[in-house]
């Protein structure tokens, strides 16, 4: 026992970076909140790597009950930090919801999200999906499909449902953006009313990702948004059919990110490097070599103190494949995206397509100057302490400068990915928000039932 | 010699071995195993056919009735299919209890690996000369099955001593004395059938904004479960107290007056011992009260315990959760007839003591 141990001590001893360059970690008992979903992998990885330990940190990561509990325990200090929504920190800076200046170092990953149907209504729509060569449907599905079986359910005096699992999540964005784009209105916030519901065809509810399936089995809901495993598990149990993967909508979208307060990131900027290293860290190990390490990431995924689904489930989208009806499967590469393409650098446009999309479904009330939607980004995402944690790795031989984007101003290049096509430029806001198709232009505003203005 | 029938020949030995399990009996039924007494005297040959009777009832009926439910099970379990998989029969529940052992076993061994790593950093700055950043950190592990169990029970003896502290002293002041009673009755009547479910919202509330930061002596969830435990467990003891305290014997209550004992002693001499028997009666029903109540709280709190371990096993959604919550469920049944059993065996001495 005390061979081995000398051993491992002497093998451990040559691999651990060096003690003397560590941080000064202000803090270094935290505790992280996740919500059980697949991207939460960063933080399981880097606890399981001991990336956390090779900083310092010594990390306690708890689930959490809800998106709405989560962010509630980080602003009251419960949580040091967490797996959030993109819109989370951004909706709290500006005060929609709970108000609270969040801050985000590190974004989580790309992708990884899905729009699923019942099966009935699946079988509704599928007249009006075009074939492709191979016999199976032709793929993006557009949801002008999905139009005709809405009237239909009008007709019989039946309401037409859906889940999404937070008013400022992704997912919300993602299937209003599917759904107007395919002729749907799905609805308008206004200050008086935060359903979401306002003169909408299809009405947009809140479920928790976890419940989701069973959501849809009781008939509650026709149909939902939500990320990883929640539509691979729908198939697999024979509930429901992912109609579109995110992907489709807007190609490498930004999905999560990891938000703190700001008040904790100016009390403890040593410990908010050594997270943001750690993170980084993580996330080049989901990519590394070409996605090598997902199998052993699903198994680590699948315990139950992490998401604890299936490994099969949790496999599917994570090791590249997608499965849309029952046996439809395709090869999906990029539908987790943990590093590659600049994933984890928090981009400012990114930012920007959160609030255009805030402003465009009335969440933000009022327009706004461009200069104001770059300020509000500047405030909340924070590129400067990424590049610094990533230099720190590059100097520490842990990671290889090639991977940064060392020069960028924060910005994407203009990108018409979109499954619309129309063009989205982060530095031009207001005209991007009036090419837009449905939702809120100028000086629009939700006013009682309807739009003026 | 040979023509006498050797059960009628009563050796001293044997006389004395029977009347030894015939003492032993009242320790037998406390400790629920009420079969061993007429299996003992079946040994020591005392009239066969009588005991075997009593076997009957007391061993192979219960054993025959959980056999037979468990071959219900095994047999209607498949046939229910949720969209989790078919609800899990005895063997899937046995292997998921292996599993959740299995577990850990291997949480343990992070956790040692853990302490290596940590050990070998310290040592690292020893030897570098940096011995004042020297830290003992504890393991941030998942808790496992077992540490959840004890949570639990921890929880509710906290709950339960701090609502015996409270029920206790208000039903022995009720019980004395017509107008205590009479004030506090109708809030024992309006605050006994409220569900734990409605008080916690509130406790937590109360507790999160009196306790200050989380570095407390206890964690903030243990509190809040804990208090909410009180709340609903109190009320058996306080009514059974006050009831105790009240049917004394008037006799008793005399001799005090005779006496001129001060109204410590008599509660002490008098009221305490006379109605003890009644007293462990609420503190029974309180503990399985209070049982029930705290794996609701931890399920809705998300409070560390068992209930916790259900809910989070709901939410994965694997095809083992099913199995590993009816290991939990039968974990909770088999840890309340502990506590059910151990509260019988103090009644039991008390009320021996009371006789004697």
């Amino acid at each position: 026992m005390t061979r081995f141990a000398t051993i491992l001590l002497a093998s451990t001893a040559l691999a651990s970076p060096a003690l003397a360059e560590m941080l000064e970690v202000e803090k270094d008992e935290l505790t992280l909140g996740f919500i059980k979903l697949t991207d939460m992998a960063p933080l399981a990885i880097a606890y399981e790597k001991h990336f956390f330990e090779d900083e310092g940190l010594y990390v306690t990561l708890e689930p959490q009950a809800n998106w709405k509990v989560l962010l509630d325990r980080v602003i009251s200090g419960e949580l040091d930090g967490a797996h959030m929504l993109a819109g989370q920190p951004l909706a709290a800076t500006i005060g929609y919801g709970t108000k609270a200046h969040i801050v985000t170092p590190f974004s989580m990953d790309l992708n990884g999200n899905a729009i699923t149907v019942s099966n009935e209504v699946w079988a509704a729509m599928k007249p009006a999906i075009p074939v492709g060569a191979d016999g199976k449907p032709e793929h993006p599905v557009s949801a002008a499909a999905l139009k005709p079986v809405i009237e239909d359910f009008r007709a019989r005096g039946q309401i037409f449902n859906m889940g999404m699992v937070f008013p400022v999540s992704t997912h919300n964005y993602e299937l209003r953006y599917w759904l107007a784009a395919g002729g749907i209105n799905p609805g308008f916030y206004s200050p008086e009313d935060v359903s979401g519901q306002i003169s909408a065809d299809a009405f947009l509810s809140v479920t928790p990702p976890p419940q989701m399936p069973a959501t849809l089995e009781a008939g509650t809901i026709n149909g939902y948004s939500v990320g990883e495993p929640w539509n691979q598990q729908a198939v697999l149990k024979g509930i429901g059919v992912p109609v579109i993967t995110d992907i489709e909508i807007w190609k490498n979208n930004p999905e999560k990110v990891f938000g703190l307060t700001a008040e904790f990131v100016e009390a403890n900027p040593n410990t908010t490097l050594a997270l943001t290293k750690a993170l980084i860290r993580a996330a080049e190990w989901l990519d590394a070599e070409g996605n090598a390490n997902r199998a052993e990431a699903v198994e680590i995924l699948s315990r139950s103190e992490y998401v604890g689904a299936d490994a099969e489930v949790i496999a599917n989208s994570m090791t590249g494949s997608f499965e849309y009806e029952p046996g439809d499967r395709r090869a999906v590469p990029d539908f987790n995206v943990f590093f590659r393409y600049n994933a984890t650098y928090p981009f400012y446009s990114d930012a920007i397509w959160t609030l255009t999309q805030m402003r465009r479904w009335g969440q933000i009330e009022a327009a706004q100057p461009d200069g104001w939607y770059a300020e509000t980004a500047a405030a909340v995402y924070k590129p400067a302490i990424y590049l610094e944690a990533a230099r720190m790795l590059v100097d520490e031989g842990l990671a290889d400068a090639a991977d940064f984007p060392w020069d960028s101003d924060g910005y994407k290049p203009a990108t018409a990915e979109f499954i619309d096509g129309i063009s989205y430029d982060g530095r031009t806001p207001n005209a991007y928000l009036d090419s837009l198709p449905i939702g809120l232009k100028a000086d629009q505003r939700v006013i009682g039932r309807d739009v003026q203005g | 010699m040979t023509a006498i029938d050797p059960t009628r020949l009563d050796s001293p030995r044997r006389a004395r071995a029977l009347s030894r399990i015939s003492k032993a009996d009242g320790w037998f039924k406390v400790l629920g195993l009420p079969f061993m007494t007429p299996l003992l005297r079946a040994i020591m040959g005392d009239s066969p056919r009588a005991q075997m009777k009593q076997l009957w009832i007391t061993l192979f009926v219960p054993i025959l009735s959980i056999l037979a439910f468990l071959i219900l099970w095994a047999t209607l379990a498949p046939q229910v299919q949720t969209s989790l998989g078919a609800v899990p029969g005895p063997v899937q529940v046995w292997q998921q209890a292996v599993t959740l052992h299995q577990d850990a076993l291997r949480e343990g061994e992070k956790e040692a690996a853990f302490n290596d790593r940590q050990d070998q950093r310290n040592a690292q700055l020893v030897a570098e000369g940096q011995a004042d950043k020297v830290k003992e950190r504890a393991y941030t592990g998942k808790p496992t099955y077992y540490q959840q169990i004890a949570t639990s029970i921890k929880t509710v003896f906290m709950g339960f001593l701090i609502g015996t502290m409270i029920a206790v002293p208000l039903g022995i002041a009720a019980g004395l004395s017509p107008t205590v009673n009479a004030a506090i009755n109708p809030l024992v009547q309006i605050f006994k059938p409220v569900s734990p479910l409605a008080w916690l919202p509130i406790v937590t509330m109360v507790v999160s904004a009196l306790s200050s930061g989380s570095d407390g002596l206890f964690a903030k969830s243990f509190i809040v479960s804990a208090i909410t435990v009180t709340l609903c467990s109190l009320w058996p003891t306080l009514i059974n107290t006050s009831l105790g305290v009240a049917s004394i014997d008037r006799d008793l209550v005399n001799v005090g007056r005779v006496l001129k004992l001060s109204p410590l002693t008599k509660v002490r001499r008098l009221v305490l011992p006379s109605a003890l028997p009644l007293i462990f009666t609420g503190l029974r029903l309180s503990l399985g009260v209070g049982w029930m109540v705290l794996i609701a709280a931890e399920m809705l709190a998300q409070n560390p315990g068992l209930g916790k371990f259900v809910w989070d096993e709901f939410q994965n959604g694997s095809s083992d959760s099913l199995a590993r919550i009816m290991v939990a469920v039968l974990t909770i049944g088999l840890i309340g007839f502990l506590l059910d059993r151990m509260m019988f065996a103090i009644q039991q001495l008390i009320t021996f003591s009371d006789k004697r």
